[in-house]
């Protein structure tokens, strides 16, 4: 079967690959183009580890198909930090031990990373919320809950 | 295989969907998605819809028209939807909700359909297109037994008569997961008073059957009634009439079965206040 060409902006460059019908957007991303930050977790939509921005909002790579984002912004974990700098999120995360087998991470960061630009000085409901779609299976969601509340602090907001 | 086709426009869509009866539509992937991903959709196309006729909204008028391909978040930015935000909301997370469409969320298969149950209580039409030519709008009660029995078509749009009241709706889904959880069950409930009495009652429910279905026996019980402690009682009698819920990794048949009076009387004591 043919492949399908397809083209986005990736964390700020413009990459294009070949792609399978139906392949979803993470396999693009994991097996395609080298960003291994968006993991596979359940493939149903459950876990949210495989969440991405597209053209800034929250996805979930693995139920999207990669040809739908032809010429969009898909955004990944891996675009957070800028050269030796951690994103305030990155290293927020770090400084509440808010990684601890650190598999749900990567979607996490995206989906509070998502919220804060939308919402730059969240309420503890509101960052529940933001992250309710994502799992963490070590079950530490209070020191994640608080590294978001705190890297809203750090960009010099009122905390709500 | 599995192929994708790319459709500009809503009738090339529907050409391919009634030619090929494995062409499949995929709009945010939510439910078609996660088939391929756990390898039940192996053949076939996968048809993609790129129209922007699939999510136009028209909120002006007492009949809304919603675009099948409007997504959950879609309506939550709209205020003037805010009487279906409860359902929007209560289906999964933020990113869930940026690709869930409400043309989707009609095909989910139970305990899914969380919003369904809510057009269910609205008496929603689905304008369904088989072939060229135009749409044609189906009672959504009609099409979900339609649906039942494995009937196709494209659905392009939805259209939901505006409450006139949207206090006198009501939406409530249970489940086990706090703040975000799949469904043991959901009610919705479109109560409208005329005179401090039912008139019109819409009660459906999601999960208690293969698809959502309207609870007919409470509606029967509150029709012309005041929502009272007899009316309330009566209802409960009600609820189970008509239900075939199953079991699945969230409750088991028998669970919701006991639990749906409880809420279902829940939801009742709330609206009589």
């Amino acid at each position: 079967m043919a492949k399908h060409p397809v083209q986005f902006r990736l964390n700020g460059s413009d990459r294009a690959t070949f792609v399978d019908g139906a392949e979803n957007l993470l396999n693009t991303l994991r097996r395609g183009l080298g960003d291994f930050a968006p993991k596979y977790g359940c493939g149903q939509g459950t876990c949210g580890v495989c969440t991405v921005l597209v053209d800034g909002e929250p996805h979930l790579s693995c139920l999207t198909l990669a040809v739908a984002c032809e010429g969009r912004h898909v955004e990944t974990a891996s675009g957070m930090a800028d050269g030796p700098d951690f994103h305030p999120l990155q290293a927020a995360f770090m400084d509440h031990f808010a990684a601890q087998c650190g598999f749900c991470t990567p979607g996490m960061l995206t989906a509070a990373r998502a919220l804060l630009a939308k919402n730059p000085n969240p309420t503890r409901d509101e960052v529940v919320e933001a992250i309710s779609g994502n799992i963490c299976r070590c079950t530490g969601y209070e020191p994640i809950i608080a590294a978001i509340l705190a890297a809203a602090g750090s960009s010099g907001a009122r905390r709500a | 295989m599995l192929d994708v086709r790319t459709c500009a426009s809503l009738a090339e869509a529907a050409g391919i969907l009634s030619g090929d009866r494995q062409a499949l539509l995929v709009g945010g992937g939510t439910l078609v998605m996660r088939d391929v991903n756990e390898g039940r959709l192996t053949d076939g196309t996968l048809v993609r819809v790129t129209d922007p006729a699939l999510t136009q909204m028209s909120l002006s008028g007492a009949r809304l028209e919603l675009g099948a391909g409007v997504t959950m978040a879609m309506v939550l930015a709209r205020p003037e939807l805010a009487f279906l935000h409860g359902a929007a909301r209560a289906i999964g997370g933020p990113a869930v909700r940026n690709m869930a469409t409400i043309g989707g969320n009609l095909f989910a298969p139970m305990p899914y359909g969380d919003f369904t149950t809510a057009l269910l209580a609205l008496d929603a039409l689905v304008v369904v297109q088989s072939g060229y030519g135009a749409g044609r709008p189906v009672p959504l009660e009609e099409f979900l037994a339609a649906r039942e029995r494995g009937s196709q078509g494209m659905v392009t749009a939805l259209q939901v008569p505006r409450p006139q009241n949207p206090q006198h709706f009501h939406f409530r889904k249970i489940s086990r997961v706090k703040p975000k959880g799949i469904a043991v069950l959901s009610i919705a409930a479109h109560l409208p008073l005329a005179g401090g009495r039912v008139a019109q009652a819409r009660i459906a429910y999601g999960a208690m059957a293969p698809t959502p279905m309207r609870a007919k026996g409470v509606e029967r019980a509150l029709e012309g009634r005041a929502l009272d402690a007899a009316t309330l009682a009566a209802a409960r009698q009600a609820a189970l009439e008509g239900t075939r819920p199953e079991t699945d990794a969230i409750a088991s048949a028998w669970y919701r079965r006991e639990v749906l009076p409880v809420h279902l009387a829940r939801l009742l004591a709330g609206a009589a206040r």
